[in-house]
């Protein structure tokens, strides 16, 4: 196949779920089963297109990209012409991840048959579905930051969208406008690094920016410049992955259907941030990537311990999804390219699993709910589930093995990447010093053992909390448990690497081969060759370590949870502070609402007073001024001026009163004064 | 009776004194008479004291016949100004049914 054949097909899966949305959009509730069978297929046929891609880029070595010029700016003083180009690039990171993105995808939009039927707005549901698709593989295949950009908003708005689907309930919008505020924070971060970049290159251009900074070509000429770049840039990532501390959205966005959590919120979208730091990796400098493994784990570890208490099945998963992803951020902090990027991929498919069950479980909870006219009951708490196993058999199945999957024991495909990550943080600790990130890693992959076998323990096993309803409980029907069946497939070793102890020698690890740094070398991360030799020396004993703490975290779920060897109460009570602040999820809403929300309300009402008083205050005092000399003036004027010409008046009316008496009308009068007037003047110009 | 002296023979004074003395009168009734046509008559008078003088002064003086022509001229003007002048106190009577220069005083508002 020619690989230009690649970028027709690439633009085949962009547009096919955009052509799926216009059509629902405008014409849903026209079709049959309000369309959801037409966004389903073409998303189906875009995930068929997907794999041909994958196979025949995995096939060729050489990476394809293809643009055009959209628009060009000519003329600008000090540049010339800028041209901006649009474009797409297919390598096998993007491949990768496209069939990732049309994968889950197709078995959400699968699963939400099942799970959305009867929802008021089925096909709208389904149409922003097609949305979000597009979006995000727009992110995927695009060649330039522009539109990397534009797509990555897109996203934030579609996952906006879903997340109000159910937007009569207030929860769901507040969190819908959550997720976009909190979003449009590390957005505003990510828009200022791309311009740091695109106002020194003048150009969006991957590979141009790639190849300006290894011909030294630095922002600014400044090494401190693309450090700053490539960490606003990261700030994007902050948002769209849920790093602390921009966390607080993810958690509040389970109000949407869990399809959609399951699709955006643990699989695709919040991935966006790790691929398009994997995209960017060769500009980031070693301080820039230090501070990437550090939020990483930091995320990692805060999100674990709160995840741990937490009752909410989605709650949990979506700690968990939070702790996850900071373990990519931290793989790729620490140079382990290819093992972050492996996880982002094996994580997609059991946490999208994970949430699938979890909606499994929710569903047939409230339909067990609505047979017994119960609307008190919260069907996504875990305390009023339990033994759910026996109802649930396909379910309680799968959800086992991407639990499985997600502690990192062997045989899963959660195993190969998390063991890898692990491998990579010591040695980059081994080498850098930095012994906190293998520490945090190891600590938060045992305490994900431990509450995810509690949510599974207290979900499935057990006693249910109301023996009645137990046999009102059926298993979920097929449109729906299918996916589930694909998924925990996919969540076996086989998929990604012949043997489960070692993904290096995986396909999957093979053809993300981490890419050359272009950052000058002073500053530059230890380079692949080097990490990689680190990571043979702790290889083995990163795998004896986290297989015994993942199974340690397992077992001890096990006898706190289903032993009853301990009582969770009581260490509750024991661990105290620790555990209060744990389950109010260390404060941070609390925190926000009081610094930001507040503070942003106390600005307003601030500048409201000064308004009211400084500005109206100095406009109405200008204004009593002005009056006050007005009155003043006006004063002089009536007393002063008008009394002068008043005066003026007065005398010669008064003159004219008294000289009219003169003039009597009577001629032979005027005649007399006439005479006497003569004579007068006679008598004195004959006398002088 | 014997005449003083300056009285003995006629001169230019004597003529000018009565023009003055005609003058005056003439002023006199212009002035005094509430009768419009008294007032024309005195009007009369003044024009016959000028035009003594212009006779007086073309006897006396250096006016040589200037002044007869003018004298002339003056009578013939007198008669002019008479018919105009009787013709407006004509229009007066008919407009205030009276002759009275003192009720003729409307200019005065």
């Amino acid at each position: 196949m020619a690989l230009e054949t690649l970028i027709q097909l690439s633009l085949a899966t962009l547009f096919l779920p955009l052509a799926g949305f216009l059509l629902l959009i405008f014409f849903g509730k026209r079709l049959q089963r309000q369309g959801d069978w037409l966004g389903t297929a073409f998303v189906s046929v875009a995930f068929a297109i997907s794999l041909v891609i994958l196979f025949a880029k995995l096939a060729v070595p050489e990476t394809v990209s293809a643009g055009f010029t959209w628009a060009t700016f000519g003329g600008i003083p000090g540049i010339g012409e800028v041209n901006v180009e649009l474009g797409i690039l297919i390598d096998n990171l993007s491949a990768i991840m496209l069939v990732v993105v049309m994968l889950i995808s197709m078995l959400v939009h699968f699963f939400s048959m099942g799970y959305l039927e009867g929802d008021v707005r089925y096909s709208r549901y389904f149409a922003y579905l097609g949305l979000f698709t597009f979006s995000m593989i727009g992110i995927v295949i695009t060649h330039n930051l522009l539109m990397m950009y534009i797509f990555w908003e897109l996203v934030g708005l579609s996952s906006y969208l879903l997340i109000g689907h159910w937007y009569e309930k207030k929860s769901a919008s507040n969190a819908a406008m959550k997720a976009f505020i909190v979003n449009r924070i590390g957005d505003a971060g990510m828009f200022i690094g791309i311009m740091i970049i695109f106002v020194h290159f003048s150009t969006f251009s991957f590979d141009a920016i790639f190849g300006a900074i290894s011909a030294g070509n630095l922002p600014f000429e400044s090494q401190a410049w693309l450090t700053a770049a490539g960490i606003l840039i990261f700030c994007g990532a902050i948002g769209k992955s849920a790093q602390f501390p921009l966390h607080v959205w993810l958690p509040d966005a389970m109000e949407g259907p869990t399809p959609v959590s399951a699709l955006i919120h643990a699989a695709t979208m919040v991935a966006a941030g790790v691929f398009m730091v994997a995209r960017l990796f060769p500009i980031f400098t070693a301080d820039a990537l230090l501070v990437i493994a550090y939020i990483g784990a930091v995320t990692a570890l805060l999100a674990a311990t709160i995840a741990i208490t937490q009752y909410d099945i989605k709650k949990v998963l979506a700690w968990s999804t939070i702790s996850q992803l900071g373990y990519m951020i931290m793989a790729l902090g620490v140079g382990a390219y290819a093992a972050g990027f492996m996880h982002l991929v094996t994580h997609a498919a059991f946490k999208a699993g994970l949430f699938l069950g979890s909606g499994a479980v929710i569903y047939a909870m409230h339909a067990a709910l609505h047979k017994q006219h119960d609307h008190d009951t919260d069907a996504q708490d875990i305390r009023n589930m339990g033994g759910l196993k026996s109802r649930l058999p396909v379910t309680y199945w799968t959800f086992l093995i991407f639990t499985l999957a997600i502690s990192g024991i062997p045989l899963t495909s959660g195993f190969l990447s998390k063991d890898e990550i692990l491998a990579g943080t010591l040695a980059f600790s081994t080498l850098s010093g930095h012994w906190l990130l293998p520490l945090i890693a190891f600590t938060v992959a045992g305490m994900t053992a431990f509450y995810m076998f509690r949510l599974f323990i207290l979900t499935f096993h057990g006693e249910h909390d109301r023996p009645e309803r137990l046999p009102l409980i059926n298993e979920v029907p097929g449109v729906m448990s299918i996916p589930l069946i694909v998924l925990a497939t996919l969540s076996i070793f086989v998929f990604y690497s012949f043997n489960p102890f070692g993904a290096s020698s995986g396909w999957l690890f093979q053809a993300l081969e981490r890419p050359l740094s272009v950052v000058p070398e002073a500053v530059a991360p230890a380079t692949w060759p080097v990490l990689y030799e680190a990571i043979s020396r702790v290889h083995t004993l990163v795998m004896i370590l986290s297989i015994v703490i993942a199974v340690a975290g397992l077992a001890f779920a096990w006898l706190v949870y289903h032993k009853k060897a301990f009582s969770a109460d009581k260490m509750a009570a024991a661990m105290g502070p620790l555990y209060r602040g744990s389950s109010n999820k260390w404060y941070f809403d609390e925190m926000y609402e009081a610094v930001f929300v507040n503070g942003t309300l106390a600005l307003t009402r601030i500048s409201n007073w000064f308004d009211a008083r400084i500005i109206d205050g100095i406009v109405n005092g200008a204004g009593s001024v002005t009056q006050g000399v007005s009155r003043i003036s006006g004063w002089i004027d009536n007393t002063f001026i008008d009394g002068l010409v008043n005066y003026l008046a007065n005398i010669t009316g008064t003159i004219g009163m008294r000289l009219r008496k003169i003039q009597t009308g009577n001629i032979q009068t005027y005649l007399v004064f006439a005479v006497f007037g003569f004579l007068i003047i006679t008598i004195v110009l004959l006398t002088f | 009776m014997v005449l003083p002296e300056w009285l003995a023979e006629p001169g230019l004074n004597h003529f000018l004194v009565v023009s003055a003395i005609l003058f005056s009168l003439g002023l006199l009734a212009v002035i005094s008479r509430r009768n419009i046509i008294m007032v024309l008559m005195g009007i009369e008078l003044i024009l016959n004291s000028a035009n003594l003088n212009f006779v007086a002064f073309s006897r006396y003086g250096l006016l040589s016949i200037d002044g007869h022509m003018i004298a002339l001229f003056v009578i013939i003007i007198a008669a002019a100004e008479a018919a105009v002048a009787l013709a407006i106190v004509l229009n007066i009577y008919n407009r205030f049914g009276s002759v009275d220069v003192e009720q003729i005083s409307e200019l005065k508002d």
